[in-house]
């Protein structure tokens, strides 16, 4: 599905999401009426300090003009961007603000919904898709910690053998079928029924922001010790005070 | 990975009262070595998981030195190893014995 | 279940507050950090809670996977303490390295009065549990986020061989304040992925000083990216670490709408800098070229005039 057609079956009442430099700003509705302001990244644009930026401060405007609906945040963004300059400028401060302010918002009550419709990688998936409370992607949506021929010549093993190992676990291979494995994408969305009926099922009700990832990682049987980990950790922490 | 586990009797019991000591750290050309103290009387193991496959005799001999000099009775030590050579291997199973003699802290 | 204490070998010297934070392990670095005999340590290696992947790529395994966490007390305080080893597999994030730090900061945020200090040491995500490690990042960097609003400091402490870098970076920027001493790094991708991604004119990843200018602690240091710059020590590290825990206010939107005006303000001023050393004259420093070589003390004096430590806006 093209980036408009997505809008459109998202918004059927109507939408104002503008495309700048691959920067995404707007808002549309609910089917319940209820308006949804929309952020995000598009046309496999990398994320550096500069669209990271401008992106945070979309989603602190978003907070500040109030309401309770939904933030939804589209992804279709490469890594972030790789150049002297990002890091010169301090790149990770640039996309941990804008993750603070993702998470910030959703813990303050505007439900952050991630839709990744295309790519994302490394740390741009993180401070984009990762950072919202639910994660769900369309058919087609191709994320990745890093591309396997990058790996492969990390690890040093063949792209052959790394294929070959991908085939048995999906702990490490790019995919959203693999990265929904592990607990990080709620659902694959179906690209045939309405966009927005399945926008609202997912923000109705939806009181609970806890993070439950790696239970949903254990459940799937893609991050088998994770949540136990946590939850043991925790409990050690907490019990001898 | 191989796994290989060797038991043998001590001459006497290790000194100390420390439950547990860790020394080393999995990286190339080292080992990490767990040592605990939950075996009877002079009875000791070494239980080790290695990528480097098909060096037992290398193992075997080295663990049975080691044994003989430093008499660990009582212990299990538990080896990870990242491709140590026979003499890092010896130097890290002396310094956890060392390490659970210790006095504590 | 008692608590036990883990010895390791190769104790400092007899001077061990001027024992050198790079050279050690994580564990030394725990003891040297916290009051003699405090620390206790949760899920020890002795659980032997090995990483379930790496015999697939016939990877040794670690006990402790790499992640160190307990609590201890520091300067007689209690404190909440994670420490990556970062010569295990690079000190990279797999699912139980991971998981132990997402539930020690879930443990900080509801326990509410304890202090957490991270340190870091560690080249990102471990490719071998890619997926498990990404996500493991994102959670610990929302946990990180409720812990702040429920009044937690969490200090992170940034100066070991693997240097801070991929996700472990975007963790550092959530922490409430951060510590560098000259040996660290921060940058979300390490020199060889930018040299193989945009070619050594880009960035000549064999170019330690340029390595060092771009991501080492005394430029991070003089653009604002930290909140103290210290020396190469125990003690140093831990003089930072006490004050780093009082300092600051609590999370909230004030804070990013503050990190916002300061990062906006960073690109304004340097944007358009080549190489640090135009951000630092820029920045006001007189000789820039003689900054790498200045000794700690003499560079800390340094910055303290070019650039005064704002912590409220991190």
């Amino acid at each position: 599905m093209t980036l408009d057609k997505i809008l459109a079956c998202l918004f059927p009442n109507g939408h104002d999401v503008q495309n700048s430099g691959g920067v995404l700003l707007g808002s549309g509705s609910l089917k319940d009426g209820r308006p949804v302001d929309v952020i995000g990244v598009a046309d496999r644009t990398p994320i550096g300090v500069d669209e990271a930026i401008v992106v945070a401060r979309r989603v602190r405007d978003a907070v500040r003009r109030g309401g309770d609906g939904p933030i939804l945040v589209l992804v279709d963004s490469d890594s972030q961007r790789m150049s002297k300059r990002d890091e010169l400028l301090g790149l990770s401060e640039f996309l941990a603000h804008l993750a603070k302010n993702l998470i910030l918002a959703d813990l303050q009550g505007r439900h952050t919904v991630g839709l990744l419709y295309g790519h994302s990688a490394a740390g741009a998936f993180i401070a984009t898709a990762l950072s919202t409370r639910t994660l769900v992607a369309l058919p087609g949506a191709d994320p990745a910690v890093m591309d396997l021929p990058s790996m492969s010549r990390v690890t040093k093993l063949s792209l052959d053998v790394l294929q070959e190992k991908a085939k048995s676990t999906p702990v490490f291979a790019p995919g959203a079928e693999n990265i929904g494995r592990v607990g990080a994408i709620l659902a694959v969305w179906d690209e045939n029924a309405s966009l927005a009926d399945q926008l609202q099922a997912l923000v109705v009700g939806s009181g609970d922001n806890g993070d439950r990832r790696d239970r949903l990682g254990k459940a799937r049987k893609g991050r088998p010790k994770a949540a136990d980990i946590a939850e043991r950790v925790r409990g050690l922490a907490l019990h001898r005070q | 990975m191989e796994t290989l586990s060797y038991r043998h009797r001590a001459e006497h019991r290790a000194g100390g009262t420390k439950p547990m000591a860790l020394v080393g750290v999995v990286a190339s050309g080292n080992l990490e070595v767990l040592v605990e103290r939950v075996l009877p009387g002079t009875e000791c193991q070494v239980d080790i998981s290695t990528a480097a496959e098909g060096f037992g005799a290398v193992w075997e001999a080295v663990v049975a030195d080691f044994v003989e000099r430093r008499s660990p009775g009582g212990l299990k030590l538990s080896i990870n190893d990242g491709g140590a050579r026979p003499d890092t291997v010896a130097l890290r199973l002396a310094q956890a014995v060392r390490s659970i003699e210790e006095n504590d802290r | 279940m008692s608590a036990v204490q883990i010895a390791s070998v190769n104790t400092p010297s007899s001077e061990p507050d001027r024992a050198s934070w790079y050279e050690a392990s994580a564990r030394q670095r725990i003891r040297s950090l916290l009051d003699a005999g405090s620390f206790e340590e949760f899920i020890g290696p002795e659980q032997r809670e090995l990483s379930p992947h790496l015999g697939i790529f016939n990877l040794p395994a670690q006990f402790d996977d790499g992640m160190i966490v307990g609590r201890g007390r520091l300067r007689g305080e209690p404190v909440f303490i994670a420490a990556q080893e970062g010569r295990f597999m690079g000190g990279a994030f797999g699912e139980v390295h991971g998981a132990k730090l997402t539930g020690l900061v879930r443990a900080a945020r509801d326990a509410t009065s304890i202090p957490l200090l991270i340190l870091f040491d560690t080249g990102g995500v471990r490719l071998q549990e890619a997926n498990a490690g990404e996500v493991a990042i994102a959670e610990i960097m929302r946990a990180i986020i409720e812990a702040r609003l429920a009044g937690v400091k969490v200090v992170g402490l940034i100066g070991g061989r693997a240097g801070c870098y991929g996700g472990g970076s975007l963790i550092a920027g959530c922490c409430s304040a951060l510590a560098i001493s000259e040996h660290g790094r921060l940058s979300v991708s390490g020199p060889e992925v930018i040299e193989t991604n945009r070619g050594v004119e880009e960035f000549d990843s064999k170019d330690r000083a340029l390595v060092w200018r771009t991501m080492g602690g005394k430029h991070r240091r003089l653009i604002g990216a930290v909140d103290a710059f210290v020396d190469d020590t125990m003690s140093a590290f831990r003089d930072a670490a006490v004050r780093l825990i009082e300092s600051g206010p609590r999370f909230g939107a004030d804070v990013l709408d503050a990190e916002q005006a300061r990062l906006e303000d960073r690109l304004a001023r340097f944007g358009t800098c080549a190489d640090a050393l135009d951000v630092w004259t820029s920045a006001g420093v007189d000789a820039a070229a003689a900054v790498p070589a200045l000794p700690s003390e003499e560079f800390i004096a340094l910055a303290d005039k070019v650039r005064s430590i704002r912590h409220d806006a991190r």
